[in-house]
């Protein structure tokens, strides 16, 4: 394969690939990628929303607890005098009423007058007499009647928060103060967990942490928040946004505002974990596509192969084509130039004959009493011998370069086979051979090639003739129509030929006669004719009794042109 | 009285001559002729002429045309068409034109002779019944 050619192969079995890849990719990608964002975006949407409204429930929880706190305590602050709570009992009974009324939420239960003392107390610590004047919720609680505080220390040095109802103005001002517990306020924000990182706390206006999360890891959580991402349009007050950690970590923070906006509920969830749905989803469509991408590249790849090997197999077969074409041309022009040589040297070989002959004959006359007589004789035989090969070989060229006419002509078989009679006749006659003609003159005309026919018919009324020298016999030809086929047949009454040679008559070079009598071409030649006319052409023949030829070919039906053998070489 | 009076017909000089040679050595009368003019000359002059050797493959006139010729002004002189190849068409035509024979050249001297003596053989039995024909008439128109 010429290396250029193998390089445009190779090109083109390149482009092929690339071509199928590229179509078969481009809506593929398309298609999915718009997928894949409308997915994305959806999803995104759906779990912002999902975890703005978890965390807008619990906001409304925890408003809720902490309003009922409020109310439960300002029932009793309500129901009950200055006077009743702080004598003692009293506010014992009561805290013992509310825990058994609301759980262990209630850790103590206080009252303090308005110089900021307390005057009575219940509860597990011992905070008789505390003084409050300094600390911010009974600062605040000269203004406001009902106060929740943030998260502090305090006196008892552990968490929490108190809620505490005012009555009365100026110097009879008390205020009723109860410590909620903690843990049991924590366990609220606590509860909201999703995911494996998602977690809640509470923080103040301030920033301060009301709640700690329970996750230590998250003690020291400290975010950067990157940007705001859509509100919620039905959750009005919860923001959502997106934040660093110091470790580059996405996170995720939604926040809804409680106790009046005092307080923030806050929940954190790493956006990892909160998309960790759709993180798989698309991981496993991501390897659906890359598995399908790769079936169709080697796809692409082995039918571009395929059919540029069968481009190759095919340009190979025309490339064979016309170096088959290009060699009959050759080989019919050096036929023709064979034959135009063998046409020129005849004449000079002729006359060398004659002239050789010619000595002859005055040797003859004249030369019988040479000494070298005999040898000169033998010279002069030789001569002649010698240029009789010529002829027969220059007579050989000629059949095989003969100018044949493969013009199609329509012509009556009976009429063409006369003809072939007529030819042959003085050469019958001399051979003591008797023509028996049997000819169907209704047969209808068949196309044909006529000088080709020719050409078949005397060669096997001339193998005929040669069979029955020197006594002669009959030969006996005829024509007719069977199964729509014409069917001629030439028969003789010869020796027949043997069973072993039956098989190889028709073989090229095969030839019975002696050396220099036959080419051994002329069978061959006949069968290649009848063969090329797309008919059939076989022997019987029985040792003794006589040989018999058939040749069968087609009927054209009438409709049918002859155009594809318009081959004049006349010209 | 020779054997036979023949009238050779070829471009090839060498061959004619030594054919004439070769002929009269056999007890023949011949005659020479290089091209188809020529050789209706010939025809003209001498009448006897029995047997004319046409070679087929002449410049100028085709041996088929001088075939043609000599057969319409002396249809009872025989030809025996030498041809450099049988080429099996101009063999037909020349037969459907009345020629006697065919040879193949170079054709060997004895089948020549043969043919000559043929078509000879052939000429005076047609000549005969020409004769006959025509005395029959005689006869015919006598009684």
């Amino acid at each position: 394969m010429h290396p250029e050619k193998k390089s445009s192969y190779d090109n083109l079995s390149r482009n092929l690939s690339l071509t199928v890849i590229t179509v078969s990719f481009a809506p593929l990608i398309l298609v999915g990628g718009l997928l894949f964002h409308q997915f994305r975006s959806i999803y995104t949407e759906k779990v912002f929303a999902h975890l703005a409204e978890v965390v807008d429930k619990h906001a409304a929880n925890i408003n809720t607890f902490l309003q009922d706190k409020l109310i439960e305590v300002q029932y009793i602050s309500r129901t009950s005098s200055f006077e009743y709570l702080t004598a003692p009992g009293h506010l014992e009974k009561a805290l013992r009423g509310m825990q058994q009324q609301y759980g262990r939420i209630f850790v103590d239960l206080g009252i303090v007058d308005s110089k900021g003392r307390q005057v009575a107390y219940a509860g597990p610590f011992s905070l008789y007499g505390a003084d409050y004047s300094g600390a911010d919720w009974f600062r605040n609680s000269k203004e406001r009647d009902a106060i929740i505080s943030d998260v502090f220390e305090g006196l008892r040095q552990s968490p929490h928060f108190i809620i505490s109802i005012s009555q009365g103005q100026g110097e009879d001002r008390w205020t009723l103060r109860a410590t909620i517990d903690f843990l049991s306020f924590s366990y609220l924000v606590r509860n909201l967990h999703i995911g494996q990182t998602g977690f809640a706390y509470i923080v103040n206006s301030g920033g301060v942490y009301q709640t700690r999360p329970k996750d230590k890891r998250n003690q020291d959580l400290e975010l950067t928040p990157r940007r705001e991402l859509t509100r919620p349009e039905s959750l009005a007050g919860v923001s959502i946004y997106e934040s660093f950690d110091a470790e580059g970590d996405d996170y995720i923070t939604v926040s809804a505002p409680i106790k009046g906006g005092d307080w923030e509920l806050i929940y954190q969830q790493k956006a990892s974990d909160a998309f960790s749905a759709m993180t798989r989803t698309e991981f496993v469509a991501l390897i659906v596509f890359l598995i399908g991408g790769m079936g169709i590249v080697a796809m692409a790849l082995i039918i571009s192969r395929k059919l540029v090997l069968r481009f190759q197999a095919i340009d190979q077969e025309s490339e064979l084509m016309s170096k088959q074409i290009v060699e009959t041309g050759k080989l019919a022009a050096i036929g023709e130039l064979a034959a135009g040589i063998a046409h020129e040297i005849n004449n000079p070989v002729a006359i060398m004959i004659e002239e050789a002959g010619w000595v002859g004959d005055l040797m003859e006359d004249e030369g019988r009493e040479l000494p070298s007589y005999a040898e000169i004789r033998r010279a002069l035989t030789q001569v002649g011998n010698q240029g009789r090969r010529c002829k027969d070989i220059t007579h050989k060229l000629l059949s095989f370069a003969r100018q044949t006419d493969s013009r199609v002509i329509e012509m009556s078989v009976p009429d063409f086979i006369r003809e072939v009679v007529e030819i042959s006749m003085q050469q019958a006659r001399f051979a003591q051979v008797e023509f028996a003609l049997d000819l169907d003159e209704s047969m209808p005309r068949i196309s044909a090639s006529a000088t080709e026919l020719q050409q078949v018919l005397l060669n096997l009324v001339n193998n005929a003739i040669q069979a029955m020298e020197p006594e002669g016999g009959k030969l006996s030809i005829s024509c007719t129509m069977e199964d729509g086929q014409a069917v001629i047949a030439v028969g003789d009454t010869g020796p027949g030929i043997p069973a072993a040679n039956l098989g190889r008559i028709f073989d090229p070079f095969f030839t019975t006669k002696p050396v220099g009598k036959g080419s051994g071409l002329g069978l061959s030649i006949c069968f290649g004719i009848i063969h090329q006319m797309g008919g059939d052409i076989d022997v019987e023949s029985t040792v003794g009794v006589g040989t018999r030829f058939t040749i069968r070919l087609p009927m054209p039906s009438p409709s049918w042109q002859p155009e594809t053998r318009q081959e004049n070489r006349d010209d | 009285m020779t054997d036979a009076t023949v009238l050779i017909v070829d471009d090839e000089r060498g061959f004619v001559e030594t054919m004439a040679k070769r002929l009269e050595k056999r007890n023949m009368t011949v005659f020479q002729a290089f091209n188809g003019d020529e050789a209706m000359v010939r025809l003209a002059d001498h009448p006897n002429i029995q047997v004319v050797i046409l070679d087929m493959k002449m410049p100028g006139k085709d041996g088929l045309v001088v075939l043609q010729e000599i057969k319409e002004a002396y249809p009872l002189v025989e030809v025996i068409m030498l041809t450099g190849h049988a080429t099996v068409p101009s063999a037909v035509e020349g037969i459907q034109h009345g020629a006697f024979d065919y040879l193949m050249k170079p054709c060997s001297f004895e089948d020549l002779n043969q043919k000559i003596a043929e078509a000879v053989e052939l000429k005076n039995e047609r000549e005969e019944e020409a004769v006959e024909a025509r005395l029959s008439n005689i006869a015919g128109r006598m009684g």
